[in-house]
């Protein structure tokens, strides 16, 4: 049997040394697989890695992929720090999309860029909405939020499926499930830089980014509310004895995690798709839980963890392109790099422990 | 320590890209190069395998002269946008993209690169450098309607839709036309699966359509799951896209093959010889290339599994179709309610079709939304 105890002390050089050797071994053992698969390891590690760096319109392209993924992560952060386990973020993505889009809608001729906002704060409340029921059966009747938020995802993505193939229908797609275009105020532009054009797709959504980043930073670290998450989340009996109340910061963290995750939505459809479809999230609320993990729980980290994901996203479409190397193969890779990094953090907090069998 | 550390990696870094730059500048001569996006990863069967085929017709024809890259697993949002704008940057002189979902991306970036070429697979809206190729799909579905009509004993036959759209309900009306012209006794029940690909809804359809007494079955969805269902419950049916009879050898009638390399190879080649075009038809799926069996872009396997005679009847629709002799769509049609669609001496034109939101006779139930 093996066990894990917490480490008296967390090590300051093993925190810098730990990711460096997480990487040394992703790297390693990335080699090792690309050699036994047949591919020119050097050249693949040099496709997933830093072909995404390789031109800056690439570089754009990483913080397009991982703008909704960090602003999601950001919201999920509140929650996991507080042990509230919201894992319906896809979902909160969608139906903030949904409502959002729809009001869209409504406005066919509407051209002042002004209703994007207008737009973002109905997508707060869209996703909000959908993580308030999960809040509300967890506080009022102790429902799991895990299965709650994990299963509105489905209800979600059946939902929007629906409307986009009845009422939102554009009468003019042949059939398809596809909505009329967005009407030019809730398009989200790309950023001309002058002498360059356009880079890639890199538009004004990523902007929130960094006003969410000090915004969060500050909220978690600095303000009593954010104090009270920290102390729900690492000592709920002191939270109690400190009379917190827990109901509260339980539907708080989720109606904020939930509104981030719809105003992401908004932004990603906005920025990159301009009318809603059957699809509009692509799994970035799960796979948001995982940056928001690997950033450790902390605005920065998020952000850096985003960019890792997007990074190596990104650099599997570059290495099918140039050398055929499958999706497979490559996601094989990342989930190395994933386990590393995971185990390097794990292992720096915790100690293994061997217990004899009983 | 950090510092160390940084400096390997950086170093690293840079051998790796020299490495890189090394391998790339070997290659040599003035290949045309291609880029295919694809939906999912190729696998053995269905959709996007049937694209895969067709792009190693096309390195099988054209040899060095072609450089091919493909991304496979490409959702269709803004993942497409920037793998088409990168295969554009790359130099790829032509991308075929295919699947219906790229048509807002394909068109995006086709503004960006005014100088690529673009191919849309199955879209409806073109611009000067994005050119559209469809298949008549619902031609072999007429010839499973033949054969379904001669071979079913219930008369009940089992239909697993992906999504109500027109080009998934042409192929029922297409159906039921085969159906009824050998068999006015027969009809169709049609299950929505909402989704293009997933075994497991796939086989429970068809396990809903044989519980109810269906003992033919075909599909417009991708997987061979219905079909390996029929081969454990006894029933017969048509295998979709590419041929399935690996999957269910007593139970696939025949199948009809998307046969994408043709169109490819013919694409190509009017690029290398300064001749593409975007054709000039009207602005829908008709309007650009859009084959059938004729022009060998829908083929049809071997009829297996049926008695020589329904065989003949199949291979005599077969036939008529090529030549021209039968016209699946003539009047009169009236839908499945007794409305007139078109009336005696007339029939419905590629635009029409595109159009269809209803059912024909000989199919059961409306056309949901």
């Amino acid at each position: 049997m093996i066990t894990f105890v917490p480490r008296d002390k967390v090590s300051k050089n093993w925190t810098i040394i730990g990711p460096i050797l997480s990487i040394f071994l992703t790297v390693f053992f990335g080699l090792l697989i690309f050699t036994f698969l047949g591919y020119n390891p050097l050249e693949t590690l040099y496709q997933v890695f830093l072909s995404p760096f390789s031109r800056i319109d690439r570089i754009s392209d990483i913080f397009v992929k991982a703008c909704p993924l960090v602003i999601v992560g950001i919201g999920l952060m509140l929650c996991f720090r507080a042990n509230v386990w919201n894992i319906g973020a896809e979902g909160q993505f969608i139906m903030g999309t949904l409502l959002a889009g729809s009001f869209a809608l409504l406005f066919p001729s509407v051209e002042t860029k002004f209703f994007i906002f207008i737009m973002m704060v109905i997508g707060f409340i869209g996703g909000a909405l959908w993580a308030f029921i999960p809040a509300i059966l967890k506080t009022k009747l102790n429902v799991n939020e895990i299965l709650v938020s994990l299963m509105l995802v489905y209800v979600a993505m059946l939902f929007i499926d629906f409307i986009v193939r009845g009422p939102l229908r554009d009468p003019m797609s042949f059939g398809f499930p596809l909505s009329k275009p967005y009407p030019d105020g809730a398009i989200i532009n790309k950023i001309p830089f002058p002498g360059i054009g356009y880079l890639g797709q890199l538009h004004y959504g990523i902007l929130l980014i960094l006003l969410l980043i000090p915004i969060s930073w500050l909220f978690v670290n600095k303000t009593l509310s954010g104090f009270k998450i920290n102390v729900l989340g690492s000592a709920p009996k002191a939270a109690k004895f400190a009379g917190f109340k827990q109901n509260t910061i339980t539907i708080t963290v989720l109606l904020i995690s939930g509104g981030l995750a719809g105003v992401a939505g908004v932004i990603e459809v906005s920025a990159n798709i301009g009318q809603l479809q059957p699809e509009v999230s692509f799994g970035y609320g799960f796979t948001a839980i995982i940056v928001a993990f690997l950033g450790r729980l902390n605005p920065i980290g998020i952000l850096f963890a985003g960019i890792i994901i997007a990074t190596v996203k990104l650099g599997a479409d570059n290495a099918q392109m140039s050398m055929g190397i499958p999706k497979v193969v490559t996601g094989l890779f990342e989930g190395i790099l994933l386990f590393f990094l995971l185990t390097g953090e794990t292992l720096q907090k915790y100690k293994i422990k061997w217990l004899k069998d009983t | 320590m950090l510092k160390f550390c940084m400096r390997i990696f950086s170093l690293f870094a840079l051998s790796a890209s020299v490495l890189f730059f090394m391998f790339n500048s070997a290659f040599a001569g003035n290949p045309t190069k291609v880029g295919f996006v694809y939906l999912t990863t190729p696998g053995d069967h269905g959709w996007t395998y049937a694209h895969e085929l067709g792009k190693q017709m096309v390195e099988k024809r054209f040899g060095s002269d072609v450089k091919v890259s493909v991304v496979e697993n490409v959702p269709e949002g803004p993942d497409a946008t920037r793998v088409i704008r990168e295969l554009a940057k790359q130099g790829n002189e032509i991308i075929f993209t295919t699947s219906f979902g790229y048509m807002e991306p394909t068109l995006k970036v086709a503004k960006e690169f005014p100088n690529v070429k673009f191919e849309h697979i199955t879209g409806y809206k073109r611009s000067k450098n994005v050119a559209t190729g469809n298949i008549r799909f619902y031609e072999g579905r007429y010839i499973q309607g033949v054969v379904a009509g001669l071979m079913t004993k219930t008369n009940k036959i089992g239909y697993i839709g992906a999504y109500p759209i027109a080009e998934v309900i042409m192929g029922i009306n297409s159906f039921a036309q085969g159906l009824r012209s050998v068999n006015k006794d027969a009809s169709i029940s049609v299950i929505w699966a909402n989704t293009w690909y997933d075994p497991v809804k796939e086989a429970d359809a068809a396990k809903v359509h044989i519980a109810e007494g269906a003992d033919i079955l075909a599909q417009h969805t991708d997987s061979p799951a219905m079909l390996q269902i029929a081969e454990k419950k006894g029933a017969l049916g048509f295998g979709q896209s590419t041929d399935m009879s690996a999957f269910a050898p007593k139970a696939q009638l025949f199948a009809s093959i998307n046969n994408w390399g043709p169109y490819y190879i013919r694409k190509i080649e009017e690029l290398k010889t300064g001749k593409w075009n975007t054709g000039d038809g009207p602005d829908h799926w008709a309007g650009n290339d859009w084959g059938g069996i004729k022009a060998e872009m829908l083929l049809i396997s071997k009829f297996q599994n049926m008695p020589d005679s329904v065989a003949k009847k199949a291979q005599e629709a077969l036939d008529g179709i090529k030549s021209g002799k039968i016209n699946i769509f003539a009047g009169p049609l009236v839908d499945n309610t007794g409305k007139e669609i078109i009336p005696a001496g007339k029939s419905l034109d590629d635009g029409a079709l595109w159009g269809m939101n209803y059912y024909l006779k000989g199919v059961n139930g409306k056309v949901p939304g």
